[in-house]
């Protein structure tokens, strides 16, 4: 394999790795954040413990988050230094901004809440998990901003051999960007809904405070139910975003080779990206593609062939993510309407296959998000950035192939070891449940 | 554009020189860790010690990563991409040690923590020992032309390379046991009070060897007998220097750590200072040398970046001094050992 080959598997894998991590933090901040609040409002001990116990498990996913993230920034001048010396002058600014505005205040207040129980009173601690909360979310919103530029590159002039920005807020307000975040975000609340109610299944099965986890998954249920159905909503924005924007990627995202008006979307196909045709296409609903992706029923959708094969994304990979991503997504929409009507009519404990079926379901938004991603990225290329600059362009070119070698062997095996620590600890602590 | 430029090069020294000042005590601190503790409590209140900052401080590494990337794209790419296999150890460093302090006493047997003891060692030393090789072969130049790069990871353990890590070791594990004299409980920190007296010798010894190395390694001296004045940069290093050891003896940890605080930033603003306006000299030929003038990014994203700085920057520094102060005072055994969300 090449330097491009190895650089490409190596950011796909410390990527992918961090965002492992990221979507619990960002949903599960705002759920220990609403815990304590609700601690200090009411005075209620059962709140304060569901603080500590959640609280212990998001610490143990955060540090792992926050210590792989060094890597991403790195990545950058490491394995694309052409990338970085081409669009540094626009791109760099969001990261800068980001470490600048919101690492700063989440990794500082992380330390006064682990460490500040008995130092400041009450309130200044549940707003330090506010302050933690809100600077991860902001933290997403400018790592999403420039993903966003690199999705849709908006204001920047070609001058001096690379982007330069002209346009800041056309930066900030990039529609496609802000998209993603939505997206992402809301993704990120269901991974931390969903963990919250399996976790909590487990302890009521075995009939374990019942009174604890029962008002936890309450809890997560009613947040998860909001925030998957939203999660779709943006998610269909975002796509209809996307067919504007990229219309390659969308053709990939739902294997389309011959353009044509009225596009039916086909619930069951099976791409043949070998002879740029599907072998299977059916149950066809006429038209909703071409609604799905304009809003108008009759709208043209362009097929891959209409593109030369040097600029179309691997298919399979974008079309088997995508549909992988949606089926998913409807599904967390099912399971947590069932989990909020249950858990309202307080008949969890007679339930106990829905609660094994949560319980076994905490991966699957994991898997939700790591899919999309691949939506994302593989449906880029063989963009780096859409339309300007291609990723083959965009490697650094004082590497070897011996040092990436080396460096794609050691991030495997490190973040292997660490992603084992990581899930025993996780799994050791919740399950030993709020009494340790 | 070029006021833009010069400022940013400003602000691209301090935020290393503030990094190197907040991680350094950390990184001092973890080196010391395994060996300053006696047993597994005295370690675990070295450890806590530093739970609640050592985040804060290493968001002031990727800070200066992101600046160099907004500020000046090109060094930022070839730095990175040059200095590839240093900066990977660095970074398989900062990540084993950042989660050894949060694993580490999640798990109660001996060959849990002594594993991550010797995380937290080795992912503090090889940082604080590569930092210094690495601005030390900035200080002199890397081979680079208009082939790229022509040097490797040996070619950086250069005698002058290596005086410069051994300068960082030390500022940092004195700067560490300061910080343990001021901060832990239970004898720990006297223990700690004395061994930077002893450290400081050594600190002394490879400081006044790297300055009289850096007169015939470097050019760094050039730009003071052009600015006499700045001289205050190098005359407050070694001010700092001395000040650690009146304090120390004196049983002040306090305005001791104060004081290497200072010889930290002032020892990083005199290499600096001597490298102006060059972020990354070719010692090959000074025509490929990349400084604040021909690697920036352009005038119009410099602005902006600027408006961010002087905005958020003094916020950040206000809470975290406001951190620092609610977790002032010694940390005790009996502390660690009441409070069950410690590390």
């Amino acid at each position: 394999m090449d330097v491009l080959t190895l650089s490409r598997l190596q950011f796909a894998i410390v990527a992918a790795f961090h965002f492992i991590f990221v979507p619990l933090t960002l949903g599960l901040s705002i759920l220990v954040a609403y815990m304590e609040t609700k601690y200090v409002r009411t005075g209620d001990e059962q709140y304060l413990r569901m603080t500590k116990f959640w609280g212990k498990l998001f610490l143990i996913n955060f540090a792992i988050g926050i210590v792989t993230g060094i890597t991403l920034e790195f990545q950058f001048g490491m394995n694309w230094a052409e990338y970085s010396k081409y669009v540094g002058d626009i791109f760099g600014a969001p990261l800068a901004i980001e470490a600048t505005v919101a690492f700063f205040l989440e990794s500082t207040f992380i330390g006064l809440w682990v460490f500040g129980w008995n130092r400041v009173g009450k309130k200044m601690h549940a707003l330090s998990i506010w302050l933690v909360a809100i600077a991860t979310n902001l933290s997403a919103l400018w790592i999403l901003l420039a993903n966003g530029w690199m999705q849709h590159p908006v204001g920047y002039v070609l001058n001096n051999g690379r982007a330069e920005m002209v346009d800041f807020m056309a930066l900030v307000t990039n529609k496609y960007g802000l998209l993603k975040f939505g997206h992402t975000l809301l993704s990120g609340y269901v991974v931390a809904a969903f963990f919250v109610m399996g976790v909590s299944a487990y302890h009521i099965l075995r009939k374990r405070e019942l009174e604890f986890f029962k008002r936890s998954f309450a809890m997560a249920a009613g947040f998860g139910l909001v925030c998957s159905v939203l999660l779709a909503g943006v998610g269909d924005f975002h796509g209809s975003n996307v067919a504007k924007t990229q219309p390659t990627k969308l053709a990939a995202m739902e294997s389309v080779w011959e353009t044509q008006s009225g596009a039916p979307m086909y619930l069951i196909v099976i791409p043949d990206p070998k002879h740029e045709r599907n072998a299977v296409e059916a149950l066809g609903i006429p038209k909703l593609l071409s609604f799905m992706s304009y809003r108008d029923w009759n709208a043209e959708v362009k097929g891959l062939k209409d593109f030369p094969p040097d600029d179309r994304p691997p298919v399979m990979i974008t079309f088997l993510s995508f549909r992988a991503m949606v089926g998913l997504g409807m599904l967390f929409i099912l399971l947590s309407l069932a989990a909020v009507v249950l858990s309202r009519k307080d008949r969890l404990e007679r339930t106990p296959m829905f609660l094994r079926i949560m319980l076994y379901s905490i991966p699957l938004p994991y898997i939700a998000t790591q899919v999309g991603w691949l939506v994302a990225e593989v449906g880029r290329q063989p963009w780096i950035v859409y339309g300007v600059l291609r990723t083959r362009d965009a490697v650094s070119t004082s590497i070897s192939t011996t040092q990436v070698l080396g460096s794609l062997i050691g991030f495997t095996l490190l973040y292997g070891f660490l992603g084992v620590v990581d899930i025993y600890l996780l799994t050791k602590y919740a399950k030993k449940g709020p009494a340790a | 554009m070029e006021k833009y430029q010069a400022i940013w090069f400003v602000l691209w020294g301090v935020l290393w020189a503030v990094y190197f000042m907040l991680d350094g005590f950390d990184l001092g601190a973890g080196v010391l860790e395994p060996f300053l503790g006696r047993n597994d409590d005295e370690r675990r209140v070295i450890v806590n010690t530093l739970g609640p900052v050592w985040d804060g401080n290493e968001v002031w590494l990727i800070t200066a990563g992101g600046a160099t990337f907004a500020a000046f794209p090109a060094v930022y790419a070839e730095l990175f991409s040059y200095l590839y296999t240093p900066l990977l150890i660095i970074l398989f460093a900062l990540i084993v040690r950042g989660v050894a302090f949060e694993f580490r006493g999640k798990e109660e047997g001996a060959g849990w923590r002594r594993l991550w003891d010797a995380a937290i060692f080795v992912g503090s030393f090889l940082p604080a020992l590569l930092f210094g090789v690495a601005f030390g072969n900035i200080f002199q130049g890397l081979p680079m032309d208009a082939d790229g790069y022509h040097g490797s990871l040996v070619g950086l353990l250069n005698p002058y390379g290596l005086i410069t890590g051994a300068l960082f070791v030390l500022l940092f594990v004195v700067h560490g046991s300061l910080w343990i004299s001021m901060r832990a409980g239970n004898g720990v920190g006297e223990r700690a009070q004395a061994l930077a007296g002893k450290l400081w010798y050594a600190l002394l010894v490879v400081a006044v060897a790297f300055l009289a190395y850096t007169k015939f390694a470097t050019d760094l001296y050039n730009n003071f007998m052009f600015f006499k004045v700045m001289l205050v940069l190098p005359g407050a290093a070694v001010l700092g220097l001395l000040g650690i050891k009146v304090f120390q003896a004196k049983g002040r940890p306090g305005l001791a750590f104060l004081s290497s605080c200072v010889t930290i930033v002032m020892v990083v603003f005199t290499g600096l200072f001597g490298l102006y306006p060059r972020l990354l000299p070719s010692s090959l030929n000074p025509a490929y040398t990349l400084n604040a003038f021909n690697s920036s990014s352009s005038e119009y994203t410099l602005k902006i970046m600027t408006v961010v700085a002087l905005v958020f920057v003094p916020i950040v520094i206000v809470y975290q001094i406001l951190i620092y102060r609610v977790f002032r005072g010694k940390l005790s055994v009996e502390d660690v050992k009441g409070d069950t969300q410690a590390y």
